[in-house]
């Protein structure tokens, strides 16, 4: 393979893993938006989706698409729960306190996690076969094009529900000004447990898709959830296309820098692009800078 | 003392002051009233290098000022309260009080850590003067109290003792008898009266008109961003735009 | 008077600290109070950026191993004296942190969070990855033992004095500092940032200054532990440790110092008694943060007093003074 082949092929796997990114980044900004908590449990929710799947399709024995079908539920209601029981309770939420607590969840989560599957790490079946495609001088596996395909679809409904549903269009008034939103009779609190609830479904489904191709285990959950943070922030924290498009940069740009110039230090390119982000351009590559309220 | 020159400032899309200019004479009280939303708290912000404006300047003391932090301005002489009420919370009334004199003390850290001589009799000097604002403000028998538990209206005479303690030669106040019962507001122009006679230029932001045409000396009057009026208060009162735009809030 | 009180309580612990090891006799013990005695230093360190300016950071294992590590390559692979290969580490960790430290600081809650978070992530890797010089994922060993007039620093005991006058130092120095004017400045910054910029402080340097502290306190930990343990692996200086540390602030009590050397050794000692769960001390970690955060947000040092005049007010019928 010459250069330009192998560059073809980091690109592949670069738009696939920043596909992951992405939809892990839109969980982020969709909680984000909604009560200005970055949740550093997200991480831990992807990690459910891909353990979750296991347990229904190794342990309970059910097919394929039902284990995925129930492990979105079963971890868009740990999210839930999640809410429910650390963050809705907090009586004087302060940005330092939920930082805290929502480590606190996202630790807890792990080491439950270990607790019950444990430390070894697991591979979920390619959902059809794992025969590569040629496609030019690149090949590419059919668990690609799941990922593009369904991370293309989530992005979309997503953005659907957004733009046209009464909850959606209600989650995008709390986004803009919550006080505002609740005194138009928008219950805040459930709109809070609903972005919860997406970005739990977003999460798992990403830690699905990717099981296939990294496999799984208790600890997958961080450096995923800090890449999709990452995206998100390169993305301005927007719940949808500069945190697609952010994620994709950083999927190519990680992958191609692990191909290109030292695999060891791929998960460094992430956060040495996100320390440029935040120093640089704290709003995002396509955001507008802000005068903070004073 | 203080010009502010030509001030615009714009959020995104909205003006929230346009080319406002105004001067503000030395050891006077200057009024600036308003409706809601015209820019008052704005041009605040601007002054004490909260804010960075679009456009403009404003000069203080001769020397512009526009473009300095707000930390480099209480030694310069310039201080504010805030119009909600910004107390360091976990602190006491006391500590608080001795955060307006950071300015006027210089131990570093290091000299901190190993307890200086010099320093020890610094913090001896910070606590002693302290303690003599919060008498000058009536608030001394608070010393010890945790500042987050003080009553609402002691909160804003803790932030005057505080802000007199910089020893300024300008003070901003943000709506200072907000929230204020009859008592405490008559008890607050006392104590403006008593802060220019000490030398100090202040300027004030209030809706309460009674408070305004007793004690300022001038008053500016902006409305939806725009200077709509200056002049004596007498002047103001009867002065027919303000009026309107008065009538017109109401 | 009060400054009396605070120097009797503070030479108190000393003395407790100085004959403890007299009481216990099993050399076990010793070491774990050996650990106390860094976590102490650790969580302190990151209590004054934390508890005191509110400004918190994820990556304080980075600062810590960075010590470990330089401390460990200067002398085992360099030959250099071990006290110059510490004052070495301290001073370039507080300087790398001073440098960092205007970029990162200017972000605030969660950005800052997340920043500090991938700094010390990209510290872990480069421990990990820098194979040639830190050996890499197996560690690094041969670090020679601190010595003083010919006395070496290579038993528990030893090492138990040799830590805890570092400690005890730090302690004494922070005490100090916070109850000082950079100490009120600290507390201005965390409770209204605006009102003490307006106040004159310059917020931005003083917080970066104060990480820069911090970071080279925990880098001076570091080399220690790097001295007393003669061997260090990056397993020992990853996020998990630096979650640990802000644990043991966050139990111990937010803007206490006192409360540092509580939470840290409740965190030293706990997972020693929890022996049976072993891998399992992260669900404990978890669990502390999240209860200790919903219900007594001030640590155990501020809590347990308030709790136990509820307690006693309950039990007298009488009405019970606010928290
Ligand atoms: N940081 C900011 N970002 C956007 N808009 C702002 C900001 N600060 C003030 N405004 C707007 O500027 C206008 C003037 O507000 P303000 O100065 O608070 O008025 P006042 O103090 O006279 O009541 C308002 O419309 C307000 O919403
Ligand atoms: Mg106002």
């Amino acid at each position: 393979m010459d250069l330009a082949d192998q560059i073809a092929q980091y690109m592949v796997s670069g738009l696939s893993t920043g596909a992951i990114y992405a939809l892990i980044g839109i969980g982020f900004a969709i909680i984000y938006n909604s009560t200005e908590i970055i949740n550093f449990a997200q991480g831990e929710l992807v990690m459910l989706g891909g353990m979750f799947t296991l347990f229904f399709l190794e342990t309970m024995k059910l097919p394929l698409p039902l284990s995925i079908l129930l492990a979105v539920l079963a971890t868009i209601a740990s999210g839930v729960l999640f809410e429910r029981l650390t963050i809705r309770p907090l009586k004087a939420p302060t940005p330092l306190s939920l930082i805290i607590i929502t480590i606190g969840g996202s630790i807890l989560i792990r080491g439950i996690a270990m607790l019950v599957w444990g430390k070894d790490t697991h591979a979920l079946p390619a959902f059809s076969g794992s025969e590569p495609i040629a496609v030019g001088s690149a090949t590419i596996l059919p668990q690609h094009l799941w990922i593009f395909a369904l991370t293309g679809i989530a992005i979309v409904s997503n953005k659907l529900f957004f733009q046209y549903t009464i909850t959606g269009k209600a989650m995008r008034a709390c986004a803009v000004n919550r006080r505002a939103a609740g005194l138009v009779g928008i219950d805040v609190r459930r709109m809070v447990l609903f972005s919860f609830a997406i970005s739990g479904g977003l999460g798992s489904l990403a830690g699905i898709i990717v099981a296939p191709l990294t496999m799984t285990s208790y600890d997958v959950g961080i450096m995923l959830g800090l890449k999709g943070f990452c995206a998100a922030i390169i993305g301005g924290l927007s719940g949808g296309i500069g945190t697609v498009l952010g994620g994709l940069l950083l999927g190519t740009l990680e992958s191609l820098g692990a191909g290109l110039i030292s695999s060891g230090y791929k998960d460094a390119i992430a956060f040495v692009i996100l320390l440029l982000i935040l120093f640089i351009r704290p709003q995002g590559l396509f955001g507008r800078a802000q005068t903070e309220r004073v | 003392m203080l010009e502010i020159r030509n001030i615009t400032q714009r959020f995104g899309g909205i003006t929230a002051l346009e080319e406002i200019s105004f001067r503000v004479a030395k050891g006077e009280i200057t009024g600036v009233i308003g409706p809601n939303g015209a820019g008052k708290t704005t041009l605040f912000n601007i002054v004490t290098g909260l804010y960075t404006q679009t456009a403009g300047s404003v000069i203080l003391e001769g020397i512009d000022i526009s473009r300095l932090p707000a930390e480099r301005l209480a030694s310069r002489g310039l201080v504010r309260t805030f119009q909600n009420i910004e107390l360091f919370g976990t602190m006491t009334v006391l500590e608080n009080v001795m955060l307006g004199l950071h300015t006027r003390s210089n131990s570093g850290i290091l000299a901190c850590m190993g307890k200086m001589p010099w320093h020890v009799r610094e913090e001896t000097r910070i606590r002693s003067e302290s303690l003599e604002w919060l008498e000058f403000c009536g608030i001394s028998d608070l010393a010890e109290q945790t500042a987050a538990n003080l009553p609402f209206g002691k909160g804003r005479f803790l932030e005057i003792a505080r802000a007199m303690a910089v020893k300024p030669v300008i003070m901003l106040m943000d709506e200072p008898a907000a929230g204020l019962n009859n008592r405490e507001t008559s008890e607050l122009a006392e104590l403006i009266r008593k802060i220019r006679s000490t030398g100090v230029t202040v300027v004030l932001v209030e809706h309460d008109m009674e408070l305004v045409m007793d004690i300022c000396d001038r008053i500016v009057v902006l409305n939806l961003g725009k200077k709509l009026a200056e002049g004596t208060p007498r002047e103001i009162q009867e002065n027919p735009a303000v009026i309107a735009a008065y009538l017109g809030e109401g | 008077m009060a400054v009396n009180r605070e120097i009797i309580k503070f030479l108190a612990m000393v003395v407790v600290i100085l004959v403890a090891p007299l009481l216990v006799h099993e050399g076990y013990l010793i070491n774990v109070m050996v650990f106390i005695g860094i976590h102490t230093m650790l969580a302190l360190a990151l209590n004054l950026l934390l508890g005191y300016a509110g400004q918190i950071s994820l990556g304080q294992a980075g600062f810590f191993g960075l010590g470990a590590y330089i401390s460990g390559i200067l002398t085992a692979t360099h030959g250099i004296n071990p006290w110059a290969a510490m004052a070495a580490a301290a001073l370039f960790v507080t300087f790398l942190a001073f440098i960092v430290g205007f970029p990162i600081l200017k972000l605030k809650g969660h950005y800052l969070a997340m920043a500090t978070l991938g700094l010390g992530i990209i510290i872990y890797i480069v421990f990990n990855e820098a194979v040639e010089q830190t050996g890499g994922p197996s560690g690094l060993s041969g670090i020679p033992n601190l010595q003083v007039a010919g006395i070496v620093f290579d038993t528990d005991l030893k090492n138990y004095y040799l830590i805890w006058a570092f400690t005890l130092a730090a302690m004494g120095l922070a005490l100090n500092l916070v109850h000082s004017r950079i100490g009120r400045a600290l507390r201005a910054i965390h409770d209204s940032e605006v009102a003490a910029r307006v106040m004159g402080v310059n917020a931005r340097l003083l917080k970066v200054q104060i990480f820069a502290l911090s970071a080279g306190l925990s880098a001076i930990a570091g080399s220690l532990y790097a001295h007393t343990m003669t061997f260090i692996a990056p397993a020992s200086f990853g996020f998990n440790f630096s979650v640990e540390l802000v644990t043991m602030v966050i139990i111990g009590g937010l803007a206490s110092i006192y409360g540092s050397l509580l939470g840290a050794a409740l965190l030293t000692l706990l997972p020693e008694m929890l022996r049976a769960f072993q891998d399992y001390d992260i669900i404990v970690y978890g669990l502390l943060l999240i209860v200790m955060t919903m219900f007594m947000p001030g640590g155990l040092v501020k809590g347990v007093p308030s709790a136990l005049s509820r307690i006693r007010g309950k039990l007298q019928g009488r009405p019970v003074p606010h928290a």
